[in-house]
């Protein structure tokens, strides 16, 4: 659902406050500072960052570009573990198993299946690689206003926390409300009576 | 500026009856190239799918979902006679040839499976900066049409006509369906 697939999902966002220097260094070197880890993380079940537009598993910066006309493009990374149940209950079975085995027992107790649990996921986490998605981001800049390729709630949270770890600039996402409030021209007294509208009944 | 969170439950309603007011618009054969005062001819149409929802007393809730290209909307306007307000609506534009077919969702305002025109440009090489302006001005183009329908609803439901007009040709068009 991304920018060049053929059909999109999009949310937008209105974005307050400005750079005090050049905005195409300042977004350069903070997508640089906050871009994904070129090396997968062995330990971590999440990871966010920011890729070129154009190099999704590749986030160099320096061999992309970043401004497409009056845009700033680029992509939000998120890489995602998730063990799959099923998994987890298999190499809990044979780890039981072994652990019966090994004390001779026929039962294990509450904290024992909770270590053997946890050492599980450990040794899963470290085998399984994280899934990415990419979500693709067009900002205008001078405009305020951006656009996220994506309404999945999480991906929305990821990027709202990320963006503003990265730029100290605050995404106000836009849905009727803050549509009124950011982009309209409505006057402050007209903005009052819109505020104070109470939900339409059509019966009669 | 209101907390964003109470905002955006506060003021639900005014994109969920932005939308029947759309659902009323495309039926009563509203010129929308007028109403955007646009030189392009600017049409819109119901696409496939709607979604209403009622409150049925306390806390629970009635959601109605007609789906189908070629589907009646019948339950959705006998929905809106007993009290129901649209929350979704899948949407046809045309802007002069071009085709737009998306779904807007009242209480966030998010676009979901646009579809636009297509294009020749390719997903590499050179083109790419090309192709992505090009996608970004379609969609772009959706966001511009909504979002002056938006405002001009707006304008007219603080209009001081607002009760004996707007709202009142809504209740007819309700009462004549």
């Amino acid at each position: 659902m991304g920018l060049i697939s053929s059909t999109h999902s999009i949310s937008r966002y209105h974005i307050e406050g400005k750079f005090e220097g050049s905005a195409a260094e300042e977004v350069r070197n903070h997508l640089i500072a906050y871009s994904i880890p070129k090396l997968e993380s062995e330990f971590d079940a999440l990871s966010a960052g920011w890729t070129p537009f154009e190099s999704p598993y590749n986030p160099d910066f320096d061999k992309f570009s970043i401004q497409f006309g009056t845009f700033f493009a680029f992509s939000l990374r998120i890489d995602k573990k998730s063990i799959p149940v099923r998994l987890v209950q298999k190499y809990m079975a044979i780890e039981i198993e072994k652990k019966m085995e090994k004390s001779g027992r026929e039962f294990i107790s509450k904290n024992e299946k909770t270590e053997i649990k946890e050492m599980v996921m450990d040794l899963l986490m470290h085998k399984i690689p994280a899934v990415p998605s990419v979500y693709e981001v067009l900002w205008n800049y001078e405009e305020q206003n951006l656009y996220l390729f994506t309404t999945q709630k999480a991906a929305n949270e990821l990027f709202e926390t990320l963006f503003f770890k990265s730029f100290k600039l605050k995404p106000i996402r836009l849905f009727p409300y803050t549509l009124v409030e950011t982009k309209s021209a409505f006057s402050n007294s007209d903005k009052d009576r819109i505020f104070s509208l109470a939900p339409l009944k059509y019966t009669r | 500026m209101l907390d964003i969170a109470t905002a955006y439950n506060k003021y639900t309603f005014l994109g969920n009856d932005f939308l029947t007011w759309i659902w009323f618009s495309i039926e009563t054969q509203t010129d929308f190239s007028a109403l955007l005062g646009s030189k392009d001819v600017i049409s819109l149409e119901i696409g496939n799918s709607i979604v209403l929802e009622n409150k049925l007393g306390d806390k629970s809730k009635e959601k109605i979902t007609i789906k189908g290209d070629e589907a009646g909307l019948e339950e959705g306007t006998t929905a809106l006679k007993k009290g129901a307000w649209v929350t979704q609506i899948n949407l046809n534009c045309k802007i002069n040839e071009d085709e737009y077919k998306f779904t807007i969702k009242g209480e966030s305002y998010n676009i979901t499976g646009l579809k636009t025109p297509k294009t020749d440009l390719k997903k590499t090489g050179d083109e790419i900066e090309g192709l992505v302006l090009e996608k970004a001005f379609f969609c772009f183009r959706v966001f511009e049409i909504m979002d002056t329908l938006f405002l001009k609803y707006l304008g007219q439901r603080i209009a001081d006509d607002w009760n004996h007009k707007g709202l009142q040709d809504i209740k007819n068009w309700i009462g004549s369906v």
